[in-house]
């Protein structure tokens, strides 16, 4: 990971290391990036055609869309919520990079920054959109 | 092709190039050659430019939607027919979510254009995956609009 540098006048290592790209902050966000972009639009597809049966008839989407009240697609619907929310984070990581002046020499800090944002608004999101489930898994909910 | 000039300049002056997802092609032009080539246009750019400008306004519409739609008051379990035709009943949400479904649709678009270019090896390949996700593109922007505006509450 650090053969990059290997001339004789190379920085230290641990300079060196904080500021690659490959094998990096720099690459996994790039490689998340694309995961969760790609997921997010396969989603979107399939959620334009559910929501078109509202044209069909009440019945029809209702019943398509009581799939997305089942305990377990609530499970899926939350790890779409953290895909997006990481894409929509890190696309203004991606946008700071490229116009604001630091943005590329605080690539990383800007990465961890929206990290911890990431797990701040996680919790509280994943707990709410799971309340439901959870009742009627293991509660005493209706 | 996605701008991601990740290319980190240490502090000893060391330039350390990621990939190279620059718009603009890197060529080295001769000296005082003409500033544009015939032929080359700047699609590639004005895409780029989209992605970061449609990518704000969908922080904004997207998180927005997921928020009222999967954590406000009772989340997922309150949505249902009744639901959606009291929301496009208002001009606002109608707008909102047309907006949304263009841009979302032409950003992944273009995002998946981008890694077709990328992993595709035989021409062949790249113009079939193209030519499927165009066309998935445009009956799924026309069906999400007819949806939209032909929209019956009655029904």
């Amino acid at each position: 990971m650090t053969s990059v540098a290997s001339g004789p006048s190379a920085p230290s290592k641990t300079r060196l290391a904080g500021s690659l790209y490959r094998g990096r902050e720099g690459m996994w966000s790039w490689v998340a990036h694309r995961i969760t972009g790609i997921l997010t639009f396969f989603f979107l597809f399939a959620h334009v055609l559910d929501t078109a049966l509202v044209r069909v008839s009440p019945e029809s989407y209702d019943s398509v869309i009581d799939t997305y009240k089942n305990p377990f697609v609530n499970l899926m619907e939350i790890g779409l919520v953290g895909a997006v929310l990481f894409h929509a984070l890190n696309g203004l990581r991606i946008i700071a990079v490229d116009f604001w002046v630091k943005g590329t020499r605080y690539q990383r800090q800007i990465l961890w920054v929206i990290v911890a944002v990431w797990v701040v608004v996680m919790v509280p999101g994943a707990f709410f959109m799971f309340k439901h489930s959870w009742e009627t898994l293991f509660g005493s909910a209706t | 092709m996605t701008r991601n000039p990740e290319t980190v300049i240490t502090d000893g002056g060391y330039e350390i190039p990621g990939p190279v997802y620059s718009p603009i092609p890197p060529v080295i032009e001769a000296p005082r050659a003409p500033r544009r080539q015939r032929g080359r246009t700047n699609t590639e750019l004005y895409a780029w430019l989209f992605m970061r400008i449609s990518g704000v306004v969908l922080v904004v519409l997207v998180l927005g939607h997921l928020f009222i739609m999967n954590i406000l008051d009772g989340g997922v379990q309150r949505v249902n027919f009744a639901f959606v035709a009291g929301r496009w009943s208002s001009p606002f949400w109608q707008v909102w979510d047309l907006l949304m479904l263009w841009l979302a649709m032409i950003h992944g678009t273009n995002g998946l254009r981008t890694i077709i270019n990328d992993y595709t090896r035989r021409d062949g390949t790249r113009v079939a995956l193209k030519g499927l996700l165009y066309t998935a593109t445009t009956i799924t922007i026309a069906l999400g609009t007819l949806v939209i505006f032909t929209f019956d509450p009655t029904l």
